[in-house]
């Protein structure tokens, strides 16, 4: 199982990538979870994400000069996943809308949004799939840095962790977004404007899931698919819930997380069993995780032994 | 078009399981979203069943009782497995319901592929695939006069008996919710578990029942789609996201069984109304098959912004209870 994982080092790598993609997506969440708002559609906002940077990548790829490209790149993804985080963050300060299953429908308006456009788009056509952009010349790829491929995303996902981590406990926003999360009441009793807050905490979550599209499409895949996302919006959320919304934990249970799927995926080959193996193992950990945090917080005191009984 | 309409609500069916039992799970407070993965092992759960069953005996001298309630029984075990796996970390040990709930579409979409991929491997087959026929045409057997009733027997008698248990189920929610006093309860408990719990209504025990029940009744959808519209055909994944269309059409029924009758059957016709309209382009159909989702986005936000209290989700819903920390 360890070899699996951390076998040779282009294996360290790929872990290494993949644990920084799900911790970008944790990142993004967290200050929506943290404000109680159970921000489910990261998975949308990170494919929306994605395909406005795969768009912009395919349509201005090789008229602009690289380093242009990749910044107009950028902000299409961060403006992107902002509006699909903005849209049900309105609906819900406004008009009370449930924003778990809110987000959880905008997820598959942006699944089959990108699956009419990869159709569209497909080369050669009518072969539904985009295939690598801009293979020959590669305009908009994040370069290696010292000839490790995914050096910069890497980089760039720890520099949003820490900037994320400074953000909730340092400044007034997070402060803003602890209390609300605690009440809506009491913020509202203290003056904050819980709606502002709201919808401001979704933009910033909404962007950041852009980025982190931006740096699966630009940074790894160099494509767009309804894959990109890979299912990593969702498991993203218990990466965050695990680390108890705590940035510099979630890069431990985002890495506990990857190095499961793969370990487990290398016991599965070996034992010549299916991939679908670490799903079982990673929700079977889970439940034991969700399920032990009770015994974290509660003590449980049997009656009968004379005493009185304690909460 | 009698064609269309058949298959649209073929397709509708383990929808409307889903939503049915989804519904149930609702209306007391849980919001479980590992409706998809129940439904996953739900399936799994007859393959199974029927599998092992096939196995023993040959497919030829199957006894058409034991060939259907083998695989019923199978399933239904399975997702109330999954349902008391839920009921255990969110209610007795007062975890987080969204995470629980992905965690056991995790979990449950792994069981069924696992368990899938393994009998696949058994089986020796050269197609990725378990073929079950001899077992679904039990379950597929049609009503005796259906094919003498012209296009009224077409549409309205030509369903398997999973079918009707569907509408039926759906029915009988209606009105245990809102006409009996164990569904009053029962809502009381969605609305406000605190009031319920001081009106001396078991919160935990309308929970644990509610949900598991629902989590049975979604799993049979799992299973319809296996014996009936896959006849007895599983491969890996081809289930695909149903179980989110069932949650849904929950919001879409406004949490109202009756009215997820009708919806399944709309949904059912947009997943397949793509083979019907000529000269369809590929990317069209993506757009289409966006439509479901759209539209639930639309009632949820009208019901929201009118604001009418009969059109509500349950008031605590999601909100775990904890006696002690009122």
């Amino acid at each position: 199982m360890v070899d699996g994982a951390v076998g040779t080092a282009r294996r360290c790598w790929a872990l290494a990538q993949n644990t920084a993609m799900l911790l970008c997506i944790a990142i993004a969440i967290t200050p929506a979870f943290k404000m109680h708002f159970w921000n489910i559609g990261a998975e949308g906002q990170v494919l929306i994400g994605g395909f406005d940077c795969a768009t912009v990548m395919l349509k201005l790829g090789g008229k602009l000069p690289t380093p242009l490209l990749i910044i107009i790149m950028l902000i299409a993804a961060l403006a992107a996943g902002a509006v699909w985080g903005l849209i049900p963050a309105y609906f819900n300060a406004k008009k009370n809308c449930n924003e778990t299953l809110f987000t959880l429908m905008m997820n598959y308006v942006a699944i089959q949004l990108i699956g009419f456009f990869v159709l569209e788009w497909s080369v050669p056509k009518g072969s539904g799939q985009i295939g690598i952009i801009n293979q020959k010349t590669q305009a908009g790829w994040i370069p290696p840095l010292f000839g490790k491929a995914y050096l910069i995303n890497i980089l760039i996902v720890v520099a949003v962790t820490v900037a994320i981590a400074i953000y909730l406990s340092k400044s007034k926003h997070g402060y803003e977004i602890t209390v609300v999360g605690e009440s809506r009441n009491t913020a509202r009793y203290i003056g904050i404007d819980v709606r502002k807050v709201i919808i401001r905490t979704m933009v910033l979550s909404g962007a950041i899931c852009g980025l982190a599209g931006f740096l699966l499409v630009a940074g790894q895949d160099h494509t767009i698919t309804k894959e990109t996302a890979g299912g990593n919006g969702f498991t993203a959320i218990m990466v965050s819930w695990l680390a108890k919304f705590d940035p510099k934990w979630m890069v431990l249970t985002a890495l506990l997380i990857c190095f499961l799927e793969k370990g487990a995926g290398e016991i599965a080959t070996m034992f010549n069993l299916n991939l679908a193996f670490a799903d079982i193992i990673t929700g079977i950990i889970i439940f034991f995780i969700v399920g032990s945090d009770f015994f974290i917080n509660y003590k449980i005191v049997f009656r009968g032994s004379g005493k009185e009984v304690a909460a | 078009m009698i064609m269309f309409i058949q298959r649209a609500i073929i397709q509708g069916i383990p929808l409307l399981f889903g939503a049915t039992g989804e519904i149930m799970t609702e209306k007391s407070g849980n919001l479980n979203l590992g409706i998809p993965g129940i439904m996953y092992s739900g399936a799994i759960g007859g393959v199974i069943g029927a599998f092992l069953y096939e196995n023993a005996v040959g497919p030829e001298n199957l006894n058409p009782a034991l060939a259907i309630l083998i695989p019923l029984f199978a399933s239904l075990i399975l997702s109330l497995f999954m349902g008391l796996i839920y009921c255990f970390l969110t209610v007795t040990l007062r975890a987080n319901q969204n995470v629980t709930g992905l965690a056991l579409t995790t979990f449950g979409v792994g069981v069924g592929n696992f368990f899938g991929g393994s009998l696949i491997k058994l089986s020796g087959a050269d197609v990725p695939s378990i073929n079950l026929t001899a077992t679904s045409n039990f379950f597929k057997a049609k009503l005796p006069f259906a094919g003498d009733l012209g296009v009224v027997g077409e549409l309205i008698f030509s369903y398997s008996f999973l079918a009707y248990l569907a509408i039926i189920i759906a029915i009988l929610a209606s009105i245990v919710l809102m006409k009996t006093r164990v569904g009053l309860h029962l809502r009381a408990v969605g609305e406000n578990p605190a009031t319920a719990d001081a009106a001396g209504i078991s919160v935990t025990k309308y929970k644990y029942f509610a949900t598991c029940i629902g989590s049975m009744v979604a799993g049979l959808g799992g299973l319809f789609y296996i014996m009936d519209y896959a006849y007895g055909v599983w491969s890996n994944n081809g289930f695909g996201d149903r179980g989110w269309l069932a949650v849904a059409l929950v919001i879409f029924s406004t949490w109202k069984p009756v009215v997820a009758i009708a919806g399944s059957f709309i949904f059912g016709a947009l997943l397949i109304v793509q083979n019907y309209i000529p000269n369809l382009t590929m990317s069209a159909q993506e757009i289409i098959k966006m439509l479901p989702y759209v539209v639930t986005i639309v009632v949820l936000i009208i019901v929201s912004a009118r604001n009418r209290k009969e059109n509500q989700p349950p008031a605590s819903l999601g909100l775990p209870y904890f006696r002690e920390d009122r």
